[in-house]
This record gives C-alpha cells, structure tokens and sequence, in this order.
C-alpha cells in the first residue's frame, strides 16, 4: 500500500541528488491535449513518455500536456524542444512514444516517420 | 464519442487549464442504491458570459479563435444523455465554472470510468501549477487525491523527480481499488 511516507521518501532521495546533479540541459516534449488529441490516444501517449521518462529517470526531460494547435486531424501530436529546436511529430503511437525517447531524446537523431512533414507539406 | 468518462474528465479540465484556474476539483459520486453516477467540475477560473454559456453545448460552436468551449462539452453531455443523464453548466464571470454530469450506474451505454490515475497525473502536470483537488466516493466510501497536499509533503521537489507519478499512479490506483473493495465485506 502506497502511503504518504513513501512520498517523502521520494522527495528525500530527490533532494540527495540535487546537490548531486551538474547542469539542466532542459529537453521539453509538449502533447497536445485538447479535445482532438484525448479522442485521438494523447492521454497513452503522454502516459508512455511519462512511465519510460520517471523509470529511466531522463530527469532533464520535462512533459508537459497542451493545447490544441489546430492540425487536429493528425493528433497525437507531439513536439520535442531541444535548445532552439522544435521538432513536431504526428499521429505519435505508444511505438512512436518509444522511438522518440530512444533515437531522438538519447540519440540525438529526429524520426523521420513521425515527422510531421511527411503528412503536410 | 470517448470511450472513457476519465477521458472526458481529462478534457473538460483542459477547459479549466486554459481559464486559469487555479485549482479544479473533481467530485466522483457513486451511489448504487440510487443507482447514480454524477461527475463534478468545479474550476476558479476566468468563467463564460451568458452568451458563451447558452452555446456551450452546441458542437458547431467550436471556432478557433474562442477555443475555451469546443466539441469536447458536447461529446460529454452525449455520453450523459445516452445513459438517462444530463450535463449542467453554470459559470459566471471572474468566479468560475460549475460541470456536472450525471449518469445511470447501471445502465449499458454507461462509459466505464477508465484509468482515473493517468488522467489526474496528466493534470497535475499542467505547467501552470494548477492544483487538483480529486474526491471519488462509493457509497460510504471516500478516496481524496489532492497535489496541494502532496505538493506541501514534497516542498520543492517537483512532480517530475524520479517516482513521483509512480507514486501518484499507484496511491490513486490503489486507494479507488480500496473504497470499491470495503463494499463487500
């Protein structure tokens, strides 16, 4: 049974390593969470990213749920921030979810199938 | 049409996120000798004027540029009414919004709650500090998830260090497993 205990436990372990941590890069990813994206699967998605980010504790990786950005029909959308750069990805799967992570969060390299080039020109 | 009431909780509290709010309670009432499901949104955000109001629940409202209301209070109020229930909307200006949905518990069109705990953590993660006040009861039972006081347990601690929604995903899981569960005893 989960109590409040265990939290504090948690923020106790996240405090050690605060002192711990060099700089914050800072990698944003925002999901698109209005009406179209929760119809479309954003909530399993979201949900992937933020599973895999807390289990392998990518603790520069911030995930943040947002608005609607008006590409509707091809939602889950999902954009990556890293320094200046924005990638947008659409119709992100819990797959994509993976792949995101994998190649372009730690590797460094943009799925091209997922782009959102590849649906509008 | 969503296929979870948690689904259209996560979006109608959107709604509340884009108002400002700066807590939104969500009250879950399950009453099964009234045989009753009834849904609470309760935000303290900018609200809607009259006019914005009376055409909430019109789907073909949904314009761009006045993106605070859209299909997603429709799409609710469907999945209300196709169990013998309704949605009622009051809001005013500067004070907030009031969302209840009500349904029949056993009626077969009834959507299932679904995964209550990834939508609470999605909200608790908006980025604008939004506080989420989460109260689900059945019958006697209550279960109450509130990241005000989690928040004041984690100091500064954010809810993206390491466990934080796991802890939150399961604390939720487990306690809604709990208030179902003491029905049988």
């Amino acid at each position: 049974m989960k109590s409040l205990d265990d939290l504090k436990k948690i923020r106790d372990n996240a405090q050690k390593k605060v002192t711990m941590r060099g700089k914050n890069d800072g990698i944003r990813v925002l999901v698109g969470m209005a009406t179209c994206g929760i119809s479309a699967g954003a909530r399993p998605v979201m949900n992937r990213f933020v599973e895999i980010v807390d289990k392998q504790d990518l603790e520069n990786v911030t995930i943040t749920p947002v608005g609607c950005i008006g590409e509707c029909a091809i939602e889950p959308i999902v954009e990556v921030l890293i320094d200046d750069k924005r990638t947008t990805y659409c119709k992100v799967d819990v797959d994509g979810v993976d792949r995101i992570i994998k190649e372009h969060i730690i590797g460094g390299k943009v799925v091209d199938d997922y782009v959102i080039g590849k649906y509008r020109i | 049409m969503m296929e979870e009431l948690s689904l259209h909780i996560l979006d109608v509290c959107q709604n509340s996120i884009n108002a400002n709010a700066s807590l939104i309670q969500i009250f879950i009432v399950e009453n099964t000798e009234k045989n009753s499901l009834s849904i609470e949104i309760i935000d303290d955000g900018h609200g809607m004027n009259e006019e914005t109001l009376s055409h909430v629940s019109d789907p073909f409202y949904t314009t761009r540029t006045t993106r605070k209301v859209g299909l997603g209070i429709s799409l609710f109020k469907m999945s209300a009414e196709a169990t013998n229930g309704t949605l009622k909307i009051e809001s005013k200006e500067q004070i907030g919004t009031k969302i209840k949905a009500t349904f029949e518990l056993d009626h077969i069109d009834l959507a299932p709650l679904g995964d209550i705990e990834d939508t609470l953590v999605i909200l608790a993660l908006n980025d604008k500090f939004i506080d989420i006040f989460y109260s689900h009861q059945y019958n006697e039972n209550r279960f109450e998830f509130d990241t005000r006081k989690i928040r004041e347990i984690l100091e500064d601690t954010p809810f993206t260090a390491h466990g934080v929604t796991q802890w939150m995903k399961e604390y939720i899981r487990e306690g809604l497993n709990n208030i179902h569960k003491e029905e049988t005893k």
